[in-house]
């Protein structure tokens, strides 16, 4: 048939020519050059990117020797048995390298009142499993406003231009939300948990990515050795406070190398960047201008880099079951571009 | 190694490669690493097949991982600090 098969950022298959594909790689490094004002990739990176895409494989994977480790935000559908035998079957038929047990209402704070559950489920898992067992949950700082939560609305104020009201939310609501996610935390270390993740950290915005931040500081002054890890919610901090900052620096608009140096001032294990995808551009497209947004970020690095890979980020299609060729091609080519760490 | 001690990747293989005596190659290699892995008591796929009652496995193999890589386990120091082991 004519015609390379590859996909969209739906997931939605597409032919097209190997000079079409190159074409839109090009696209996808300007793109993120523009975007994220770095550097463009280099020509070598962009010949093994068209290769990787211009492939009618139906897998693509790094070279045997370069296997990066795989992390997770929640391991399991929590449909099949229980929560342990999920993380049981990620061990041992899957063969993934960690697992992350999670509470399926996914944030610190509706955990903080049902933590001593989930202490005895993670002191069992202990006891079952070889891999890592990690915790993870958002820092989520949206719960924490009227009427779920006890601070006014800022989503409401805004509109409305009380901005300082807005603001002052935000900065209560940062308060309390590093008690909880420290208290989630100390309660997994005393369970046996080998490490923490504050996934998709910055979707509230500013003060959702400083609430991380802060309590990451807390954690890891506690904890010296023990496993933390940080996966963003999208490639740049959003302003809804706009004037937060962190070690002297306005977190608002940081883009992940500039978010990388305050996890890992914080004291992260682990930093994960997040790229959006656009779901009306090629895979190749976005795997181009993840890559390049990236790159700065894992240039820079003294710690890990796992790059978040899946359903709308890092070059992985935005569907529920993102199809194995282009969840393969995406990863594969930002282990091989970026050196990832990890995914 | 990267989550205790935040070790980038190469960094990583070559510390936990140097330790185990074999080449950070051999670490993705399952026919080196099944023999390895026995040898050391750290811990395998639990099936009939691949282990049998006098492997470590799960906790068992944590310790041993722990002291093999001298490395924090966390759930195997809180087993030991239960059990005064």
């Amino acid at each position: 048939m004519e015609g390379i098969p590859t996909r969209m950022g739906d997931g939605s298959l597409v032919r097209m020519t190997r000079a079409e594909i190159e074409a839109d790689i090009h696209a996808g490094v300007e793109a993120g050059v523009k975007r994220a004002k770095v550097e463009p990739l280099g020509a070598d990176a962009i010949d093994h990117l068209v290769d990787v895409f211009a492939s009618r494989a139906r897998f693509s994977a790094v070279d045997i020797g370069d296997e990066c480790i795989l992390t997770s935000d929640g391991v399991g559908s929590q449909d099949t048995g229980s929560r342990i035998t999920d993380l049981q079957n990620y061990e041992q038929t899957v063969c993934t390298d960690t697992v992350e047990l999670y509470h399926h209402d996914y944030s610190f704070k509706p955990i903080k009142p049902v933590l001593p559950f989930e202490q005895e489920i993670m002191r069992q898992a202990q006891l079952l499993l070889t891999i890592p067992v990690a915790y993870g949950a958002m820092p989520d700082l949206g719960r924490y406003t009227v009427p779920d939560g006890p601070v006014p609305n800022w989503s409401q104020l805004l509109p409305l231009g009380r901005i300082d009201e807005a603001r002052a939310a935000q900065e209560e609501a940062v308060e309390v939300a590093v008690d909880d996610i420290v208290y989630v935390a100390e309660g997994m270390y005393e369970a046996g948990a080998d490490g923490i993740n504050l996934d998709t950290a910055g979707a509230a915005g500013d003060a959702d990515f400083l609430a991380a931040l802060r309590a990451i500081e807390r954690i890891r002054a506690r904890y010296p050795d023990w496993g933390i890890q940080i996966g963003m919610a999208s490639e740049f901090v959003l302003g809804m406070h706009g004037e937060l900052e962190y070690d002297g620096v306005r977190l608002a608009g940081l883009w992940p190398a500039d978010q990388m140096r305050l996890a890992a001032k914080a004291g992260v294990s682990i930093f994960g960047p997040a790229v959006n995808v656009n779901t009306g551009k090629t895979v190749a497209w976005n795997v181009a201008r993840t890559c390049t947004i990236v790159k700065p970020c894992t240039d820079a690095a003294e710690i890990p880099i796992h790059l978040n890979g899946g359903m709308g980020v890092g070059g992985v299609p935005m569907h529920a079951l993102p199809p194995v060729d282009a969840v393969s091609r995406a990863s594969r080519a930002c282990a091989d571009v970026l050196r990832l760490d990890g995914l | 190694m990267q989550m205790t001690r935040r070790m980038r990747l190469p960094e990583a293989k070559a510390y936990v490669a140097d330790k185990l005596g074999v080449s950070p190659a051999d670490l993705s290699d399952p026919v080196t690493m099944s023999e390895v892995r026995r040898e050391r008591g750290l811990g395998t796929i639990p099936t009939e097949d691949t282990a049998t009652v006098n492997d470590a496995l799960a906790i068992e193999a944590k310790i041993n991982i722990a002291r093999v890589l001298e490395v924090p386990v966390r759930s195997a120091e809180r087993l030991r600090e239960l059990t005064g082991g």
